[in-house]
């Protein structure tokens, strides 16, 4: 029975006893401790909660980075098509500069040769019949020298003159 | 440099206790260790509390350190060291102090009348011409609560302020020993039990009790501090229920209230008749509080006891090896039990808590 029953100046350093060991704990002890467990939860809380952030931005900066290539990329594509043209261009536009200049020349000079060809035939002709008479004269004079010559050539017209 | 003032100052203390040590010991008559051994007797004076902190027996000397007597008589405050009754405990030293004479019995201090010489005793062995004064001695249990109480102090305040010095509040040292255990108090009990949105306000107290018990608990087992059984004595875990019990009406709300006197979702005269249960109900918690903790540490006491005792009953040696084999896994068990009885007491707590401060959901 001595057991079970509760004695008095235990009760009553037990009581005080606790209620300081709570007070002095409560302000030493459990606020830091709990201060502190709480303020780092919340720190390592907010660090997760930043580095999603940060990842996050970095996604959206490397998508970014990926439009900027991309368009980079097409713009350059764009830029080499158009130099590719421009050249293509330009050599055709030369080519055809060039047929035509020869073209030209061509022309002319098959024009030129021809005027000389007409001018050089001209030349010839004239000296062809210059040539001619002189020798039609100088064959007649031959023909004409003598008497006799003169006599048969006559004869000789006669000859085909066929009174009929 | 703190610590080490600390230190200088327990040591300081551990040596005087010892020097006082020194004036206790005292001679035991002959004829104590020719008495037939008698287990029930030496159990019941372990795990009952005791005027002197009994250490050791050297060379039929009892070793032990004294404490102070502190009475509450007729003439006012009396005190004296508890030394001066020389290891009697059954009437015959008598004290005088502040004009009344003193005897101790059984580990209770009794005032003699005025006229009488000698105690005297009835059929019952009750003493017939003393009375027992008000009685609050510093008893070995309240020395080892300080004991215990110096230990949190150093433990907690130290942890408290390795924080103070660490960045970002990494724990360092004992702290990081003890986070866990505060987080747990505070993730496992105080959260589920009490809710979120109010458990702060009871941490301090549930983590008081927790550790309290749990320090306590341990300091029962250790064989030297073995007369210590703190949290095995029923003044002591009533004091304790007795605080639940005035937090837990104290923060009761309206809805907490309604559910004891007039229960809601219930018929009529089903609500009168559970009225007088709930009120019963509100004081059987936190008696269930004190028996529980009382009983299992006690018990717990009274096995290892009793199993060693065994030896003696049988005055064998050869028992000795079954007996300590079965007293050692009793002791393991025991140091599990430290652990849950604190938990237990500190859930329950918590749970009264929470039922107490609990919003209405129907």
């Amino acid at each position: 029975m001595d057991l079970v029953t509760p004695g008095f100046g235990l009760i009553f350093w037990t009581a005080i006893t606790f209620l300081f060991l709570l007070l002095i704990l409560k302000k030493f002890a459990w606020k830091p401790i709990l201060d502190a467990v709480s303020e780092r939860e919340e720190g390592i809380k907010d660090a997760l909660g930043e580095a999603e952030k940060a990842r996050g931005e970095m996604l959206n900066l490397k998508s970014a980075n990926e439009q900027i290539l991309k368009e980079a990329r097409a713009e350059r594509e764009l830029l080499l098509k158009d130099a590719r043209d421009i050249k293509n261009k330009m050599i055709a536009d030369a080519k055809e500069d060039a047929q035509e200049q020869a073209n030209k020349m061509i022309t002319q000079a098959r024009e030129s040769i021809h005027n000389e060809k007409q001018a050089a035939i001209t030349e010839l002709r004239n000296q062809v019949a210059e040539l001619s008479i002189g020798i039609a004269k100088k064959v007649m004079q031959s023909e004409l020298s003598s008497e006799e010559k003169q006599v048969a050539l006559i004869e000789n017209m006669l000859k085909d003159i066929s009174l009929k | 440099m703190k610590l080490n003032i600390l230190k200088t100052a327990l040591l300081s203390i551990l040596f005087l206790t010892i020097s006082f040590v020194g004036f206790a010991s005292n001679e035991k008559g002959k004829n104590d260790q020719e008495t037939e051994f008698n287990p029930q007797e030496m159990i019941l004076h372990h795990v009952k509390d005791a005027h002197s902190f009994h250490l050791w027996e050297w060379h039929e000397k009892s070793v032990s350190i004294p404490l102070p007597i502190i009475l509450w008589t007729n003439n006012g405050l009396t005190t004296f060291m508890s030394s001066k009754f020389h290891h009697d405990d059954s009437g015959k030293v008598i004290v005088e102090a502040n004009g009344g004479k003193f005897v101790k019995l059984h580990e209770k201090i009794y005032q003699l009348n005025t006229d009488a010489i000698v105690i005297a005793f009835d059929k019952e062995h009750h003493p017939t011409n003393a009375v027992k004064p008000l009685d609050i001695s510093v008893t070995r249990n309240v020395f080892m609560m300080w004991v215990s109480v110096i230990v949190l102090l150093l433990i907690f305040i130290i942890s408290a302020r390795s924080y103070r010095k660490s960045e970002n509040n990494i724990p360092k040292g004992i702290a990081s020993f003890i986070e866990p255990l505060v987080i747990f108090v505070r993730d496992d009990i105080g959260i589920p039990m009490i809710g979120a949105k109010k458990y702060k306000k009871y941490m301090p107290y549930l983590l008081t009790i927790f550790f309290f018990i749990w320090i306590n608990n341990i300091f029962g087992l250790i064989p030297i501090l073995n007369g210590a059984n703190l949290s095995g004595n029923i003044a002591f875990t009533m004091t304790l229920a007795v605080f639940t019990f005035i937090i837990t009406t104290l923060s009761g709300n309206k809805n907490y209230w309604k559910h004891i006197f007039w229960m809601p979702g219930v018929p009529v005269p089903m609500k009168i008749f559970l009225a007088p249960i709930e009120l019963i109900g509100m004081f059987v918690k936190p008696i269930s509080l004190m028996i529980r903790l009382f009983a299992n540490i006690t018990a717990g006491h009274i096995i290892v006891l009793a199993l060693m005792s065994l030896i003696f009953v049988f005055k064998s040696v050869a028992v000795a090896p079954v007996s300590i084999a079965f007293s050692l896994f009793i002791a393991v068990i025991e140091i599990i039990v430290t652990a849950i009885q604190a938990y237990i007491f500190t859930v329950l707590s918590a749970l009264y808590f929470g039922m107490a401060t609990e919003e209405e959901h129907h």
